[in-house]
């Protein structure tokens, strides 16, 4: 029998994840922090990422009713394919390497699971690669979600105003459109 | 024509057209309904003329009791006559029509009240022994507006002032909500869904009942401890525990919903709460899961007469049955609550236990009952506003420290009805049960529904279903109660002086417990195949 939490190897299914994520190698800070060990959790086919002290309790509480601990990070797909959920923000967020800030008027649209389009684009880093994870932030500096760069900065200059610059991955949004679905 | 601008003249003038046609009306009425006066004030002060409106009232109602069916009330003139009714029971000396006894009085203004806030009789009933009359119409009337819309600053993201600053720009006026709490803000009108601005999206702050601030406020949560909260859905007062211990420690989120549950992992990821496992099991198991907690909150399911503003229904599809099931399923809650909790914890100890409801079956009752079955004693809550819970009630008495328990209510505290006792746990030991009749009679509240199922089953079930019945069945009996208390606790040694007949029956007591604390109300169809599978163990046998 499976133990209840098993441990998701960095060379296993998500390792590649991390480059996707805009954190880059940033995620050795997550793993090693100077406030206690943390590490990463697969329980039923979700990524948690939990204090081991917190680990410790959670193997007392039946597998089956186990519904989540600490922070749940994505998940893997039927075809094991693993998806970072909105979930994971607010680690993301302080790490983030490339960000772009949306303009107040479209953060509606982008919180509505839209793309960001160049006229609500309101700033983005310097030397953002095509492709590049990002994550999505108001002016305000308050982390909305997260997507992948369409362009990079450079491409982002000439192109017209509705253009999309940023696919829409995740978005806080999801918190209220489908709640159901997070867990 | 001039004298029809004039206003003075106006004035001057005697009962015009428009009058006599009123009166017209008024006759008219009156030979329908003997004559329900609508101003009665000129002669009340007087009472030379006996009672007048509480005459007719009593009169009205003993004819409308016929008419009732064929022609719907008239609001307006119950509500005259609750008005009337009410004035005259608090003097009932003076004011009360000859012949007339309090108790029909009684009876017709909790008519006129059931009809007037559509309330169930029964339900009237029970708000009526708790609240005196003037206060009665207070609650009913509270009970009729919606409760402020208050808001809880997520202090792990945020603080109070930066997101009242961020709202405010959103079109929203709000205030702080009292100096009780440092992070709740009313809402008083708002441009925008406050349930979906960017920063409810961000976790910045949760939509949160004033009430259900304090039972945390009354655990009081310390950083580093293990907390459990065993009734969590849907994550407020969770996030809330998080929030004050700073995101240290454990907070072990129990419900046993998991439909709820969804809206926990959901509330809690998005206010940024790290801490905090969240599982899946009936409360009632909850020693034998996980134990040894600093601090537990139990905020049990209740019939919620505390929150009938938010939901109507429960003025009418609450009957006693539902109230004494909710009850018997607190009083096991309550029980592996305290069984939960360390009592040598260094910080902690505690236990609160809160309902929104303000029936004292559901509240005092369970309490004084905690207190009789473990080693806990009431502490003062740290609130310094609500009523003290009753130490009488009826023919009830409690214990006197149900003193510092304390209830909310509506039209006081302008939120939620509720209730909250906090326990200190001073001891590990579970006490014996040594008034096996007074602890059996509570127990058996719950016995009635179940015997008739268990009378169908088998012989062995039956002798069950009588014990609680006073009939001493000394044996047998205190251990089978004490089982289904404590599960498994119970040396296995203590049944070897026994015969092996009776041995055969307290192991099949033992099993009966987990069943007569099955029919929960959700789980009334998940008990037939339970006793399936106890037939199934007898025809082994």
């Amino acid at each position: 029998m499976a133990p209840s939490l098993r441990a998701c190897s960095s060379a296993g299914r998500s390792g590649s994840s991390s480059e996707k994520m805009a954190i880059g190698e940033n995620i050795q800070l997550l793993v090693d922090r100077p406030d206690g060990t943390y590490c990463f959790r697969l329980h039923r086919d979700r990524v948690y990422y939990v204090s081991e002290k917190l680990l410790k309790v959670a193997t007392s509480v039946p597998r089956d009713s186990l519904v989540a601990l600490g922070t749940c990070f994505g998940k893997f797909t039927k075809t094991q394919k693993f998806r970072l959920s909105v979930t994971a923000l607010d680690f993301l967020a302080p790490y983030a390497k490339y960000k772009v800030w949306v303009k107040p008027g479209s953060e509606q649209s982008f919180l509505y699971g839209n793309h960001v389009l160049k006229s609500g684009l309101g700033r983005i880093t310097e030397n953002t690669a095509q492709y590049q994870g990002v994550v999505v932030y108001s002016m305000a500096d308050v982390p909305l979600g997260f997507g992948v760069a369409a362009k990079s900065t450079q491409d982002c200059r000439k192109v017209d105003p509705m253009a999309i610059v940023v696919f829409h991955q995740a978005d806080v949004g999801e918190y209220v459109r489908s709640e159901d679905t997070l867990t | 024509m001039g004298r029809k601008l004039d206003p003075a003249r106006k004035e001057k003038r005697g009962p015009g057209r428009k009058a006599r046609k009123q009166r017209g009306a008024e006759v008219e009425l009156a030979r329908f309904l003997p004559p329900g006066e609508p101003s009665p004030a000129p002669r009340r002060p007087g009472s030379a003329v006996p009672g007048s409106l509480c005459v007719n009232s009593l009169v009205v109602h003993n004819s409308l009791t016929v008419i009732l069916p064929a022609e719907p009330l008239d609001l307006h003139i119950i509500h005259q006559r609750i008005k009337g009714n009410m004035e005259v029971l608090q003097n009932f000396g003076v004011k009360r029509e000859e012949g007339r006894t309090r108790q029909e009085y009684l009876a017709l203004l909790r008519r006129d009240m059931a009809a007037y806030y559509s309330y169930s009789d029964f339900l009237l009933k029970k708000l009526m022994d708790i609240f005196p009359l003037p206060e009665l119409i207070n609650f009913l009337e509270a009970n009729e507006v919606p409760r402020p819309v208050t808001i809880r600053t997520n202090t792990l993201k945020t603080r109070r002032r930066d997101l009242a600053q961020a709202l405010i720009n959103r079109g929203v006026n709000l205030d702080p909500l009292g100096k009780w709490s440092k992070t709740g803000l009313v809402i008083y009108d708002s441009s925008v869904p406050i349930g979906a601005t960017p920063e409810y999206l961000a976790g910045h702050y949760m939509l949160q009942g004033a009430s259900s601030l304090l039972p945390v406020m009354a655990l009081a949560p310390q950083e580093n401890e293990r907390i459990l909260d065993m009734c969590c859905a849907p994550g407020g007062k969770t996030s809330y525990i998080a929030q004050l211990m700073k995101n240290t420690g454990m907070i072990l989120a129990n419900d046993s919903n998991a439909e709820r549950l969804r809206s926990v992992v959901g509330n809690l990821h998005r206010l940024g709460v790290t801490n905090a496992v969240v599982s899946n099991c009936d409360g009632r198991q909850f020693p034998k899961v996980l134990g040894g907690f600093d601090r537990v909150l139990l905020d049990a399911p209740c019939s919620g007469t505390g929150v009938i503003s938010k939901d109507p229904a429960v003025k009418t599809s609450k009957d006693e049955k539902d109230i004494l099931r909710c009850a018997h399923l607190q009083k096991e809650l309550i029980l592996s609550a305290i069984d939960s909790v360390n009592a040598a914890s260094e910080t902690g100890g505690y236990i609160v236990y809160c309902t929104c409801s303000i029936t004292v079956e559901e509240n005092e009752w369970v309490v004084d009952y905690a207190l009789k079955k473990r080693n806990v004693r009431l502490v003062a809550t740290g609130l310094n506003f609500g009523k003290e819970g009753f130490t009488r009630f009826k023919d009830r008495r409690f214990h006197p420290s149900l003193k510092s328990t304390r209830r909310f209510y509506p039209h006081t505290h302008n939120m939620d009805g509720f209730f909250i006792a906090k326990f200190k746990k001073f001891s590990n030991a579970i006490p014996k049960a040594q008034k096996g009749s007074t602890s059996s009679a509570e127990l058996s509240l719950w016995v009635p529904p179940v015997a008739p199922f268990s009378l169908l089953s088998d012989e062995e079930p039956a002798v069950e279903a009588a014990s609680p019945l006073p009939v001493p069945d000394t044996i047998v009996e205190p251990q089978s109660k004490k089982k289904k208390l404590e599960g498994s606790k119970v040396a296995k040694g203590q049944k070897k002086p026994q015969s092996a007949l009776k041995k055969r029956r307290s192991l099949q007591a033992q099993h009966r417990p987990v069943k007569a604390g099955r029919p929960s109300p959700r789980m009334l169809c998940a008990r037939v195949p339970t006793r399936k599978k106890s037939r199934m163990n007898q025809n082994e046998q």
